[in-house]
């Protein structure tokens, strides 16, 4: 049991609980801030797959941004934190049921891929991997298309955000 | 940029590498031993840490002999050694911020033609001291109806978030806590998390002026990170890395001097992050009583503002390694410890900086803040980082003069082109505001009323 | 985390918010205790609290958030574009600026919209 395998195991947990948390806290606050906690336990996962990049990535638009707004969403509610409704539906044996079945079935799934198991050969260490990403991003024989269609996609966004503000007038 | 070092031509993606690369990274596990402090293979090939000229990593190397000696498995070893690391930077850093304290007061008061604290101690250096134990002292209350537990976390939180930072920046050539290929961004994100404590420390006071001052707070450093991180990527389009001891190694020429502009927009949006004036209008004392940290007394109070003021030495460190050259200075290859003196010096004066505005200026209203940040740094910073972008490639194969030389002028151009669309804007808003208005002429107002109003005006005329 | 820098930060993670606690639990025990109920109530210049504690929360706000979102993802694209900008050929850097053109020109379209509006 190495060092690596004990911290992993230890941050996994904590994500799996912290997600658990979200779903059944009564306060929307406290479920907005354990959604926190889930997410930097994914960032340290992906420090954990060599990717750093996408580590420090998920803390600045996940925790930086996205959190912030769902912060936001949630105080433009009232209810906040609501003692008298039940936490859990009565079908609730159903669904874990199912949700088992779903889980079985698609793992069943990945593992008849091929490539299931195996460790990916690692980006060669000589040249940064951020470096690597940033040529692939805008060679026309990678990933150009996606790049520039991104900035599309963003701007669809961004003329939402007019739409919202719209509304208000 | 012409004078980098990195200049490998041919890139192939790499598919078939996984023996090569597999059997690197082995090897680079074995090598963690000797890396513990991020020293690098330095430039004139000697070994770090041979001499005194570097202490720090000559007692790096000492203790880990001694450690090996034990006998201890490698794994601890260097568990040991990073935790000792990272102690060291924590504690300096800590002892810094009690300093800063003085420091402020001090400032502050010679601004203000007085003379500050200088009854406890040497010239008031026992003030800080002081302080703390007054504040460790004070009862510690939580307010009625606050939610205890997010209470009490908001001020570790946005302390934490500032002395992480730390962990990136480099002091010397060969001293650097954790030289990550991804530090800028590691700062941003560190710095998102401030944020989070301030929303935190709002809504946990139940207090209507906390909550308000927590979202204005809020809605004012998510504005300014946008141009900081733009600015925060032109060092990275000239270093290319976003290793912060990597950027400071590519500064032969300080960046300042090439991205004038990138500097300024930093220098300002960082200002406007902490939120120091002219940006603080969230903690103004006659208008919001201190923003989110209304409810906050004792020492969690004393952890806001700790933090607050190291943020701003964070921002002076920051600008310094990423602009000014960190710790570059005359004979710091020599004498690797002498980076750290240039780097604090450095970084203290960009802090004195930072004070000299404080104290100068104004505060400026949240619309004015917001508008300042949108329509005119957010579309500057952009329009920088093009020019920026297409001049470095133009310019890479002309020689360092020339390059230093073009990028200076298009920036000094570029700020002059700045200055004359907001004279422009200027001389608008200025018509706008000084349109002659009627003024009140007493015959105009009556003859709106009638002509019975005027005789009666001179019967009371005649009277008085 | 094959990177015994990552093993500095992850130390630094756990360190940080201990040390940063330390000053709160010190208090704990040393400072007196004698809470009372005008001690613990809210803070309003003096005036008795009315109502709960709400406030009417702006459509502003979250407006500048979500806009605060879609420039923090697309300067996340960016950087590894900067990082690789030595490696690149020409016509790669006008990728990467027709992809901030395209974000300039939605600020432009919110600005003129009025969607930046504090009032």
């Amino acid at each position: 049991m190495s060092f690596e395998q004990v911290v992993f195991i230890l941050v996994a947990a904590g994500t799996l609980g912290a997600a658990l948390l979200v779903v059944t806290t009564r306060n929307l606050i406290h479920a907005a801030l354990w959604l926190i906690a889930a997410l930097f336990g994914v960032a340290i996962l992906f420090v954990f797959l060599n990717a750093g990049f996408f580590g420090v990535v998920q803390i600045v638009i996940y925790i930086g941004a996205i959190a912030i707004l769902m912060i936001f969403a949630i105080m433009l509610t009232r209810q906040i934190s609501s003692e008298k409704s039940a936490r859990f539906n009565k079908n609730w044996l159903w669904a874990f049921f199912i949700s088992i079945i779903f889980f079985a079935g698609i793992a069943y799934i990945l593992s008849l891929w091929p490539e299931f198991g195996t460790t990916k050969p690692i980006l060669s260490a000589e040249i940064d991997p951020v470096k690597q990403l940033g040529v692939a991003l805008v060679s026309p024989q990678a990933y150009l298309l996606a790049f520039e269609l991104a900035s599309v996609l963003l701007l669809a966004a961004l003329i939402g955000a007019v739409i919202i503000a719209w509304e208000q007038r | 940029m012409p004078w980098n070092g990195h200049r490998e031509i041919t890139l192939q993606v790499n598919k078939a590498d996984g023996n090569f690369s597999s059997a690197f990274c082995v090897l680079f596990r074995l090598n963690a031993l000797r890396k513990f402090t991020g020293k690098k293979e330095y430039r004139t090939g000697e070994v770090p840490g041979e001499n005194m000229t570097d202490p720090i990593t000559w007692i790096a190397n000492w203790l880990e002999t001694i450690l090996e000696g034990i006998g201890l498995p490698v794994g601890i070893m260097v568990l040991i050694l990073t935790v000792l690391g990272v102690l060291i930077v924590v504690i300096f850093v800590l002892a810094i911020d009690i300093f800063l304290v003085w420091m402020e007061r001090k400032v502050v008061a010679r601004f203000q033609d007085r003379l500050g604290p200088n009854r406890v101690g040497p010239y008031g250096l026992i003030q800080p001291i002081a302080d703390v134990i007054k504040l460790i002292i004070k009862e510690d209350t939580t307010p009625k109806g606050a939610d205890v537990l997010i209470y009490n976390i908001a001020p570790v939180i946005a302390l934490a978030s500032v002395l992480i930072i730390w962990a990136v920046i480099p002091f010397t050539p060969t001293l650097v806590g954790a030289e990550v290929n991804i530090g800028v961004l590691f700062i941003v994100a560190f710095g998102g998390i401030g944020t989070l404590a301030i929303i935190m420390a709002g809504w946990s006071s139940n207090n209507k002026y906390a909550l308000l001052g927590a979202f204005r707070t809020v809605a004012q450093v998510i504005s300014y990170e946008i141009p900081m991180v733009i600015a925060l990527l032109i060092p990275v389009i000239f270093a290319g890395t976003m290793s912060i001891q990597g950027i400071v190694n590519s500064q032969e020429l300080w960046n300042i001097v090439i991205a004038p502009v990138a500097a300024a927009i930093l220098l300002v949006s960082s200002i406007a992050e902490i939120g120091r004036t002219p940006f603080d209008l969230l903690e103004a004392e006659s208008e919001i009583v201190a923003g989110f940290h209304i409810e906050y007394s004792g020492m969690k109070f004393g952890l806001f503002y700790a933090g607050e003021l190291l943020h701003a030495l964070t921002i002076g460190a920051l600008f310094s390694t990423l602009f000014l050259g960190g710790w570059r200075g005359p004979f710091v290859e020599q004498i690797p410890v002498l980076g750290i003196f240039y780097l604090f010096g450095k970084a203290f004066l960009v802090y004195f900086l930072i004070m000299w505005i404080r104290y100068s200026l104004p505060r400026i209203r949240i619309d004015h803040m917001l508008n300042f940040n949108w329509k005119f740094l957010t579309p500057l910073a952009l329009i920088a980082l093009m020019v920026t972008a297409i001049l470095d490639k133009l310019l890479t194969d002309f020689s360092n003069i020339t390059y230093a030389v073009i990028m200076l002028v298009v920036n000094l151009v570029l700020i002059w082109a700045v200055i004359m669309v907001l004279r422009i804007y200027a001389s608008g808003e200025r018509k706008k505001v000084g349109e002659l208005k009627p003024t009140a002429n007493a015959d105009a107002v009556l003859s709106t009323f009638g002509k019975d109003v005027s005789s009666a005006q001179e019967t009371s005329g005649a009277s008085t | 985390m094959l990177d015994e820098h990552w093993l500095y930060i992850g130390v630094f993670l756990v360190l940080a918010p201990i040390f940063a606690t330390v000053p709160i639990i010190i208090p704990r025990f040393i400072a007196p205790k004698k809470p009372n109920p005008i001690k613990l109530e809210a803070y309003e210049c003096g005036i008795e609290t009315v109502g709960d504690t709400w406030v009417q929360f702006r459509v502003q706000y979250y407006i500048f958030a979500l806009v605060f979102l879609i420039f923090d993802v697309e300067i996340v694209f960016l950087y590894p574009w900067a990082v690789a900008f030595d490696l690149l050929p020409l016509f790669a850097i006008f990728e990467g600026i027709l992809f901030i053109l395209i974000l300039l020109a939605g600020l432009i379209y919110l600005w003129k919209r009025g969607a930046l509006e504090w009032t």
